[in-house]
């Protein structure tokens, strides 16, 4: 745990080989390997030299975590290699610079390898008039759906279009029409006219998802993606593929003409569905979420997600939600209910005091908690999680910071093991006052075979022996939550609380990942995020006063717990930074 | 750049010639209105302006021949208004489907703001379905605000019918021509 925090995953690499290509007369250095999508050092192509100068290659078919296809042409460019003479010496200029024999053709830069001294050209004449060239076949049985298009916004062919398009079609016949509206599985619409058969879909479900259920299907023109007969395309992943398509051929049934992309604003987050905690990007509009997408993050989740993580986001929206501060069963404020706590805990008794936190919480949360507890002699745990996982990206453990809590010391090495201990003290009466914090305590497991019908798996919460005559046992039950359930009624203290996308913090993932997320909406109505408020009871209670900004709190609880030691708020970055664990 | 100030000759620095050509003017429309009784005023609202071709009146919503909505809820004029005076409720997955068919997608809701509204015409402007236009109404009376936002259904009762190229129409009539081709066993 004392070990220094590292801001990679991998150790740093023996130094490797590299080439010095030319990319429209500018040198750039590439390795001469790269990774596939396996990982597999595979010969460096010319579009990633292109990139690495760069320079912008169009494309549609190449992805960089896809295996490579080649089939679009899109980014076809000139190229040239140093002219050998009969003696195997490069043939000189003049100058004494190797004289470059231009090939006689173009090539794909996603799928022809780089060699030493070679010259690429991305913007001749007679590249861009390829481009122009394919992007005009590509369009000949285009629909040009672009006002009902889901895409429309963030499709290649659009933009692409305003680069090499022509402004008028100059195909007189008439177009090739497929199939519209195919309903391809539970969360996928595919319109077979938009498609510009790229298989990026096909080639992501099959060696990504490992699940090999889409192929393209007739000849010729007819060209279609489809599944085999009678079966869905129902992976846990197949929202990936409406991601990755770079038209409007496949796309998400949940997202199916809610909102213009354009509208959105894009906030980037962390996903809370498991402990796996995916990098995402929050797309949101006037105060409403509309959708989770992945955001690249190469040491979580590279640019994937699942599709119950992804769609686990409409009860940001619920109009139930949590609105008004409740005291002893009337509505009041928060001046008054933090005063009514505050003098409460400072009154308690050593040990009177229980706390159980959620792993759900922020790292800084968490923090505040522990100093919290720590003042007053609490007790504390969270509430395990436990659910199925896979071999890709879902955790078993669906809390999205368990590590946080661990690390700053709410729970320990196994999850609710003290829940037991606070039972039995609320029982024989030594435990008088209660904290909960985002968690139902009288929840129980749900069996598996319901979960499957759930649009997500993150709702499990193992056995436990905290029950509702317990709980009126207690004198004071102070409870913050974001929707209202079972153990919010009971509440003498209500505090609503905001969700991760109404709140700035970060999140401590199952390998030891620390990301931080972003305010995309605010809290709707008198709700307020959790460290607000921790923050100034802590100050009430121990008389400590810490940051009132996240970044200085961040920094406080990395000074102090030695953990993340050596961290920093803006030294998180986009993609985070991995602690020991 | 330098505007070169000419000097006034004689007659103009007397300033009595321009106060003559001054009433000159004032005369003649005295006379045109009180002697020939040609008014330049209107007995509004009993007589009403008939606003020239091209005037920006008030947006509204119009049907194709067949009466069915044109407008696809593409969302481009709430993108490009100006003043943010119109608001689009897309239909969702589980929405109405489109009166005209194939046409996919119809808003659940369009409202146009008439307090907020300019009448720049980029809406109609930038409309790909030809949905929108700006028409002749000038006058917009109200008792309240809330009244002054135009929702779907009276936008579409304002805007009448306008005659277009039906596209959505001609793509499934060519689609169906070609069901029959390739031959299917």
């Amino acid at each position: 745990m004392s070990a220094a925090p590292t801001t990679e995953t991998k150790p740093t690499p023996s130094p490797v080989e590299t080439i010095t290509v030319k990319v429209d007369g500018k040198a750039v250095t590439v390795p001469k390997l790269s990774p596939d999508h396996t990982g597999t050092m595979v010969p460096t192509n010319m579009i990633q030299a292109c990139f690495a100068a760069g320079t912008t290659v169009p494309h549609y078919c190449y992805h960089p975590k896809l295996p490579i296809a080649g089939n679009c042409r899109m980014c076809l460019v000139e190229f040239g290699t140093p002219a050998m003479g009969p003696d195997r010496k490069p043939i000189l200029n003049a100058d004494g610079s190797p004289k470059i024999t231009k090939a006689p053709r173009p090539a794909i830069a996603c799928a022809t390898p780089v060699s030493p001294g070679m010259e690429i050209y991305c913007s001749t004449p007679s590249v861009k008039q390829m481009r122009e060239g394919v992007l005009e076949s590509l369009l000949i049985n285009h629909p040009l759906d672009c006002p009902i298009c889901d895409q429309a916004g963030e499709c290649k062919l659009q933009e692409y279009s305003v680069d090499y398009g022509q402004s008028a079609s100059r195909f007189v016949e008439s177009k090739v029409h497929k199939p519209k509206r195919i309903d391809l599985g539970p969360r996928i619409v595919l319109d077979a006219e938009r498609c510009i058969l790229c298989t990026r879909c096909i080639r992501f479900t099959r060696d990504v998802a490992g699940d090999d259920a889409l192929g393209i299907v007739n000849r010729g023109s007819y060209n279609t993606i489809s599944t085999f007969p009678g079966k869905p395309f129902d992976n846990n992943y197949t929202l990936n593929t409406v991601d990755i398509c770079p038209v409007g051929a496949l796309t998400s049934k949940d997202f199916r003409f809610q909102m213009r992309v354009w509208f959105l604003k894009e906030t980037k987050s962390v996903c809370t569905s498991c402990a796996t905690g995916c990098s995402i990007t929050a797309g949101s509009r006037e105060d409403k979420v509309y959708r989770y997408e992945p955001r690249e993050n190469d040491a979580v989740n590279a640019t994937w997600m699942c599709d119950a993580g992804r769609l686990n986001y409409k009860w940001i929206n619920r109009p139930d939600r949590l609105k008004d501060v409740v005291v002893r069963g009337e509505k009041s404020n928060w001046t008054f209910a933090l005063k009514e706590i505050s003098d409460q805990l400072a009154a308690a008794p050593k040990g009177s005091v229980a706390i159980i936190a959620s792993a759900r919480q922020t790292n800084e949360e968490l923090f505040l908690i522990r100093k919290l507890a720590t003042k007053l002699g609490a007790i504390t745990d969270s509430i395990p999680r436990i659910g199925s996982g896979d071999s890709l990206l879902v955790n078993a453990d669906k809390n999205p910071n368990v590590n946080g809590a661990r690390l700053n010391g709410i729970c320990f090495t196994e999850t609710g093991i003290n829940l037991a201990k606070i039972a039995s003290g609320i029982e024989q009466g030594s435990i008088k006052t209660l904290l909960v914090f985002g968690e139902d305590v009288l929840k129980r497991s749900i069996a598996s075979e319901q979960l499957k019908e759930k649009e997500t798996t993150s709702e499990v919460v193992e056995e436990h022996s905290i029950t509702a005559t317990l709980l009126g046992k207690l004198e004071t039950l102070i409870v913050s939550d974001i929707l209202p359930n079972q153990t919010t009624k009971l509440a003498h203290i209500l505090l609503p609380g905001a969700a991760h996308v109404e709140k700035r913090g970060s999140f401590t993932n199952t390998k030891g990942r620390v990301q931080k997320f972003m305010q995309a909406i605010q809290p709707p109505g008198d709700a307020r995020a959790e460290w607000e408020f921790l923050h100034e009871l802590v100050y009430n209670v121990t008389g400590q006063n810490g940051f009132k900004s996240i970044e200085g709190l961040f920094n406080q609880m990395a000074k102090e717990v030695p953990a993340y030691n050596g961290l920093s708020w803006s030294g998180l970055g986009d993609t985070g930074a991995t602690v020991a664990i | 750049m330098i505007v070169e100030r000419k000097k006034l000759n004689f007659w103009e620095r007397l300033y009595i010639p321009a106060v003559i050509g001054g009433f000159k003017v004032t005369a003649r429309h005295f006379i045109k209105s009180v002697f020939k009784r040609q008014p330049v005023t209107m007995q509004y609202p009993e007589e009403r302006w008939v606003v020239p071709e091209g005037y920006r009146g008030a947006p509204y919503l119009v049907k194709d021949q067949e009466g069915n909505t044109k407008c696809v809820s593409c969302q481009l004029c709430e993108f490009v208004c100006p003043p943010k005076a119109i608001k689009i409720i897309p239909p969702g997955p589980a929405g109405q489907l489109a009166d005209r068919p194939n046409a996919e997608k119809m808003p659940a809701e369009f409202e146009i703001n008439m307090l907020r509204c300019i009448f720049c015409g980029y809406c109609q402007e930038v409309c790909p379905e030809e949905a929108i236009f700006l028409q002749k109404d000038w006058s917009h009376v109200g008792t309240n605000r809330a009244e002054m936002i135009y929702n779907k259904e009276k936008l579409l009762s304002l805007g009448g019918t306008h005659a277009g190229t039906q596209k959505w129409k001609h793509k499934l009539e060519e689609a169906k021509e070609q069901e029959n081709f390739p031959v299917k066993p």
